[in-house]
């Protein structure tokens, strides 16, 4: 090889490692840090969002994994992903609560009415000041909590089908 | 001329339309300022490169809320980046801290300029040789000798 190839090839090579470590570590630079992975639930209490329903604070963590799905009923992914959301209480076994980030209490409930509630429980964060506690930079973000009330997953954007099975799942039955 | 007048006032009135003109500014003009400084250094979380003070996001909107909130209650400014930071990370920070996860990005620019000085030396030297000037052979000695003796 002639001297004048070798600085090229250099930092072709160089270029094609930093993109190979990239993406060997799935990083995505329009995710925002998780900055509340490993700590405990932030304090709230949320009034429900829907008529006789049930709404959420902190104490309702204690003592079991559960799920937590931020949501709105005009955000365009959440609708996506509310199918995938439909059964995954039963699929994995533990709650799937729901929190109304920034909505409009009727919008919501015409929408949870039209195509299901998959929540057990809802909160209504109407400020959107819970989400912020949370961390979060918009909606859908789905998180899970494990028995000893940490914060241990974060999914921003809509949930999928493969994420579900290959992810989400195989996470759960690890905190068990 | 007038036409330039209103093109001028409205490029003028900007700024002021950034931050949101609705929004309820603090009584105490004081804290107002340390308000738009802190969020001058506060990243949007929806435009990840404008700060909050040029985002038109409703997540900009609550955070600068917030900071108008939490100056007015009288935090200091690291304990309102501090809440800032408990929530989203270092990230929210348009500076963020120097560190061992940050060390890279802080030394990139000087890497770089050593990197590049590096490279100027090596191509500067490889230059070299070609500009020196060849000696001369006999005849060329013998002309310059008659030249030089030509000279008053």
């Amino acid at each position: 090889m002639k001297p004048q190839h070798v600085l090229p090839l250099a930092i072709f090579l160089t270029i094609s490692v930093a993109f190979g470590i990239a993406f060997y570590l799935n990083l995505d630079p329009t995710e925002t840090p998780f900055a509340l992975e490993g700590k405990t639930v932030p304090a709230f209490d949320l009034p429900p969002a829907i008529e006789g329903g049930e709404g959420l604070a902190t104490g309702d963590f204690r003592g079991k994994v559960a799920i937590v799905n931020f949501h709105a009923s005009w955000c365009a992914p959440c609708r996506a992903e509310h199918p995938v959301l439909m059964d995954l209480e039963k699929r994995t076994g533990v709650p799937v609560y729901g929190i109304a980030w920034k909505d409009k209490q009727a919008d919501l409930r015409a929408w949870l009415a039209a195509d299901g509630n998959p929540f057990s429980r809802v909160g209504f964060d109407g400020s959107g000041r819970v989400g912020i506690d949370w961390g979060i930079s918009g909606v859908p973000e789905t998180f899970v909590v494990d028995r000893a009330g940490k914060v241990v997953w974060r999914f921003q954007g809509a949930l999928n089908e493969p994420l579900v099975e290959k992810t989400l799942i195989p996470f759960l039955q690890g905190l068990k | 001329m007038r036409a330039l007048a209103v093109i001028v006032l409205l490029l003028w009135a900007g700024p002021a339309l950034a931050v949101g003109a609705d929004e309820t500014m603090l009584p105490d003009p004081a804290k107002e300022v340390r308000a738009r400084e802190l969020m001058e250094d506060l990243r949007c979380l929806v435009c990840k490169n404008q700060s909050i003070t040029d985002s038109n996001a409703d997540l900009a909107r609550d955070l600068r809320e917030i900071v108008r909130e939490r100056v007015a209650a009288g935090e200091t400014d690291a304990q309102v980046r501090q809440y800032m930071v408990d929530r989203y990370g270092d990230w929210i920070l348009m500076k963020p801290p120097f560190n061992v996860r940050t060390a890279l990005l802080w030394l990139a620019p000087a890497l770089m300029l050593v990197l590049g000085g590096f490279g100027a030396w090596a191509f500067v030297r490889r230059q070299r040789p070609a500009a020196q000037p060849q000696a001369l052979d006999a005849d060329e000695q013998a002309r310059l000798r008659a030249l030089l003796d030509e000279a008053p």
